[in-house]
């Protein structure tokens, strides 16, 4: 029961900030109700007992995710920062096209048969987690490290370009 | 475990709720006088000129995108700090090696001028 109600609380928090995403007219403040939007997503991830994809949520698209988009509004903005937000004339096609999106992942959904698992959840995700990654899978936790060192070497050389010294 | 939650949320709850209390008891106590100079956005230093929103250098963008390697850094430390203490000598030189690997790419970073403050 009181599950439910805060099941209910987080989805009605998930959908306005998700709606003032789209039709708040000031980009920055578009931004904002996006991070409140995955703090809500990090909320149903709690629900589901998933916390350890709370905390990436959080970290991941809560933290890191929206200071990527603010940078990126802050280096693009052209004009007017007030009206940086706006619908253009293709409104009703973008809602026909969002409603048939909806309506293919809602038949999926209902059509498809879940599979449950009659195992009792959990205590903490975390734990098995780590076990998992530092003892079993060892070389794709390294390959990580490798992957985020090339994504950090390619971002700075593409946002500095090559060649050109300082 | 869910339980343990409902103080975050509930913490949570709190952090929105205060704010707008002091706020709206602020604004209902204090006396309202405006004049341009109270409404002035500096009450001293130079006035300033043009938009509030300017196109920032591209160079600011190279410390956000380090921020995010070491955010998601963050996410591998995390299960490793809650298992330490079980997961042993053997976890603890994996670790040593993954920072290791992502210092070198503080090192290029550094070594490329993108953490100088332009």
């Amino acid at each position: 029961m009181t599950s439910t109600i805060i099941f209910w609380l987080i989805a009605i928090i998930i959908m306005g900030s998700a709606l003032m995403v789209v039709l708040l007219r000031n980009i920055v403040h578009s931004a904002l109700f996006l991070v409140v939007t995955f703090v809500g997503v990090s909320g149903l991830y709690v629900m589901l007992q998933a916390d350890f994809l709370a905390a990436v949520q959080l970290l991941v698209y809560a933290g890191a995710i929206a200071i990527l988009l603010v940078f990126g509004v802050m280096l693009t903005v052209r004009g007017d920062i007030k009206y940086s937000n706006l619908f253009n004339r293709h409104k009703f096609t973008a809602g026909v096209v969002s409603l048939g999106l909806f309506l293919l992942i809602e038949r999926i959904i209902l059509s498809s048969d879940l599979l449950i698992s009659n195992k009792p959840a959990l205590e903490s995700t975390v734990g098995p987690i780590a076990d998992a990654l530092l003892t079993d899978y060892v070389i794709p936790f390294e390959a990580a490290a490798i992957l985020l060192l090339v994504a950090m070497v390619g971002a700075i050389l593409l946002a500095r370009g090559e060649g050109k010294p300082q | 475990m869910q339980q343990d939650y409902a103080g975050i949320g509930i913490f949570f709850l709190i952090a929105a709720v205060f704010p707008m209390i002091v706020l709206a008891t602020a604004w209902l106590v204090r006396p309202k006088r405006p004049s341009p100079e109270k409404l002035s956005t500096y009450e001293c230093g130079l006035e300033t000129q043009g938009s509030t929103w300017v196109q920032f250098k591209i160079s600011y963008f190279l410390y956000a995108l380090i921020f995010v390697v070491f955010d998601v850094e963050t996410v591998f430390l995390y299960p490793w700090a809650v298992r330490f203490s079980s997961l042993g000598l053997f976890a603890f030189v994996e670790m040593v090696i993954f920072i290791a690997i992502l210092v070198i790419g503080l090192w290029y970073a550094w070594k490329e001028g993108a953490l100088e403050w332009m």
